[in-house]
């Protein structure tokens, strides 16, 4: 064993020496976020015994030719509020080693990956999420012909400063028919098709049920596309595996994607298409919330960026959801009447989401479901519409229109706050005051006759490039039925920035809410007091 | 249990680990083994310590947005400077820096033959909106999708927009990360140096 060992790192160094190619040397990245929490009745801010909390990483990486290896420290002391309480204290989270050599890829260690639209398997880390579902253990990649791609690994998931109890073990093929057979290399329709098995090993201790130990899941996925047109599907199963987010139901799992889209220049649209059903996949079944995820679901809802319209956003929900959505951009071109100069653009998206139709069978599998049958629950629904325009070297003005219902009994799993129909506007104002000096305002109102009512929102940020900025925000619940609840969330933040590091200070309000990404949420509680954050590379 | 053992076997048929790393046949070779990667550990190292190359964009997939696997590698201006930012479309500052640089691309273009390559960071969930998107606003970018953050990571970007300038060589000779209207001249300033070949300070 050792023998083998020391030729591999034999073959590791004498091919990379005279490698010069990438990142050479040591490099990385850092950032710290620092709070300080000061109880507020009035926001519902609690108090906090810490008083300021850090959260903070620093990746350092040793790159040379082909060869890299790479450390993560990470410190919570303690972890800011509204991250799982488990991320505590200071230590190496991830650590790695990886070696390539023309067609194959090896790492031993931690790494992220990914299986087609991650509908089985997607591990990843999303650092202000608090999200780190990352493998520790062994992953190969092989590119045996070309257009042909494998890949493998067999490992275990990372839960905080530990690791989860399942051992996970995975593969993947792709194949793209237009590099790999020269009779369809000249082709204009592409093709590629793949395919993907997942299965966790995770012993059985519970004393009444008999329950799977390893559970397996598929997928197969297929990418055409010709000219301006592209369809992507992915269809996931997954076998019975009970868990304490499907309430142990031995039902089987699978999980379906579709999306297309049309563009040209100037114009593009989309049309996309999902049905999940009992598709939560962890590698602990009696794991919740975002820890060790195995898969990723991915919401067909818009992104949302401003302020007011991520009050209510949406998450997939893994036991069972079918939606669509469809998106529109157009460019009117400059010098057209609407158009104008610079030209205008216009981008439309609206989706809705259902539930499954589900018809109880009253016994160990749960219920049965129609596969083409939307269920009557709405969960959440969207109309936007974004009106871009550039009236001169100076001004840029954008407004958005947005419609949304959003049901947060489902959602948010809490219970009696029933479903929310608001209207929101937004408009964004940027002027350059000079070559260097700019402006940007952000105007927004959230117009509801449910939960906390009515919402305004004003943003400020006054830009010096390439070092400064400053801003001032307030949000302001004007709508509260309750009038003690009318409360200003005022906070005020500088900031300064260097090539690749930026320093911020900021002092004020926040109020509680949901802090989304990709369509995974984390829970922030309100707070007020001073926050300092730093990031930088090397 | 069955499905374990399949998956093993699935394993060793794609990856003949053996193949690739033969064990030493002998005593004397192993010791030669050893000699020999002491000795070439030392000169990488020292060679790192002593002459540290410019560095250059790392090896990595990324996909096109026909879904095709690219390597970073086929990046490629004929010599001529690069851009390479990375954003998202829910990313406003990105969409703002991008949109910004669109205005006077051509003009960029004309003056240095600078070609900017847009690498979307969306994942799963947008990441069949970007070909659309970028239509939409009518951008003339070379754009790619790395929807795991395999190349972000491997260039060590925090947060997007995070924008590098390679030279002629590939090399990466500039990095900035957020974006301010007035960081674009900065950057041009920066690119027509580097086209002309004078160093940046």
């Amino acid at each position: 064993m050792k023998k083998k060992y020391f030729t591999v790192l034999l073959i590791l160094f004498s091919t990379n020496t005279f490698a010069q190619q990438g990142i050479s040397g040591i490099h990385g990245n850092f950032q710290t976020d620092v709070q300080q929490y000061k109880a507020d009745s009035s926001i519902g801010a609690p108090e906090v015994p810490e008083e300021v909390l850090a959260n903070s990483f620093l990746n350092l990486v040793y790159s040379s030719g082909n060869f890299s290896a790479g450390i993560r420290y990470e410190s919570f002391l303690n972890a800011l509020q509204g991250f799982d309480k488990r991320y505590k204290g200071n230590g190496f989270s991830f650590r790695y080693a990886s070696y390539t050599n023309d067609d194959l890829e090896i790492t031993a260690g931690n790494f992220y990956d990914q299986f087609g639209y991650g509908l089985i398997f997607r591990s990843y880390n999303e650092w202000g999420l608090g999200y780190d579902n990352a493998m520790d253990g062994v992953r190969l990649k092989y590119n045996p012909y070309k257009g042909i791609n494998v890949k493998g690994f067999i490992g275990k998931q990372r839960s905080f400063f530990d690791y989860g109890p399942g051992i996970v073990r995975g593969a993947d093929g792709e194949i793209n028919l237009n590099e790999s057979f020269s009779s369809f290399s000249g082709k204009k329709t592409k093709l590629i098709l793949g395919g993907s098995f997942i299965s966790k090993f995770q012993s059985d201790e519970d004393p009444v049920l008999i329950l799977p130990e390893n559970v397996s899941a598929y997928s197969g996925r297929i990418n055409l596309s010709r000219g301006g047109f592209n369809i992507g599907s992915e269809f996931a199963y997954k076998i019975n595996d009970p868990s304490t987010v499907n309430n142990l139901i031995y039902k089987d799992g699978h999980a379906l994607y579709i999306t297309t889209s049309y563009t040209q220049k100037g114009f593009g649209a989309t049309l996309s298409a999902k049905r999940i059903d009992n598709m939560n996949f962890r590698s602990d079944r009696t794991a919740v919330t975002t820890n060790l995820s195995l898969n990723f679901l991915p919401a067909i809802s818009k992104s949302q960026t401003y302020r007011l319209a991520t009050l209510y956003p949406y998450a997939t929900q893994p036991n069972g959801e079918m939606g669509g959505q469809a998106e529109l951009f157009y460019k009117f071109k400059s010098g057209s009447k609407l158009g104008g100069t610079y030209g205008t653009e216009i981008s439309i998206n609206a989706s809705r989401i259902n539930s499954i139709d589900k018809v109880s069978t009253g016994d160990e599998y749960g219920y049965e479901s129609d596969f083409f049958k939307p269920g009557d629950e709405t969960y959440f629904q969207d109309i936007n519409v974004e009106l871009s325009k550039k009236f001169n070297k100076k001004f840029k003005l954008i407004l958005t229109y947005i419609n949304q219902v959003y049901n947060i009994d489902v959602v948010q799993g809490l219970v009696g706050h029933g479903t929310v129909y608001d209207n929101i506007g937004s408009a964004e104002i940027n002027y350059n005051l000079t070559n260097k000096k700019s402006l940007r305002v952000e105007l927004q109102g959230l117009f509801t006759k449910q939960d906390k009512k009515d919402w305004a929102m004003a943003l400020v940020e006054y830009n010096i490039s390439p070092h400064w900025f400053f801003a001032v925000f307030d949000e302001y619940n004007f709508g509260n039925e309750n009038k003690d609840l009318r409360i200003h969330y005022y906070s005020a933040t500088m900031g300064y920035l260097k090539n690749v590091t930026r320093i911020s200070v900021s002092y004020g309000k926040q109020r509680e809410g949901l802090l989304c990404v990709g369509g995974v949420c984390r829970q922030v509680p309100a707070s007020n007091g001073f926050a300092l954050s730093v990031s930088s590379s090397f | 249990m069955q499905l374990c053992k399949l998956n093993i076997t699935a394993f060793s048929y794609f990856f003949p680990i053996n193949y690739y790393f033969s064990a030493p046949k002998n005593k004397h070779q192993m010791k030669n083994n050893i000699i020999s990667f002491i000795a070439l550990t030392a000169l990488t190292l020292s060679a790192v310590g002593q002459d540290k190359k410019a560095n250059t964009l790392p090896s990595v997939k990324v996909k096109s947005l026909d879904g095709s696997s690219v390597t970073t590698d086929a990046f490629s201006n004929d010599g001529k400077p690069i851009i390479i930012n990375f954003w998202a479309t829910w990313c406003k500052p990105c969409i703002h820096e991008l949109n910004t640089i669109a205005d006077v691309y051509k003009e960029w273009q004309k003056e240095t033959g600078v070609k900017l390559i847009a690498l979307s960071v969306d994942d799963a969930r947008t990441m069949n909106s970007v070909a659309p998107f970028v239509n939409g606003k009518g951008w003339e970018y070379e754009v790619y999708l790395d929807p795991n953050g395999d190349l972000k990571r491997a260039m060590n970007v925090n947060m997007v927009p995070h924008t590098f300038l390679l030279n002629g060589k590939k090399e990466i000779v500039y990095q900035h990360t957020s974006f301010s209207p007035g960081d674009e001249e900065n950057l041009f300033e920066k690119v027509k140096k580097v086209a002309t070949g004078q160093p940046l300070n």
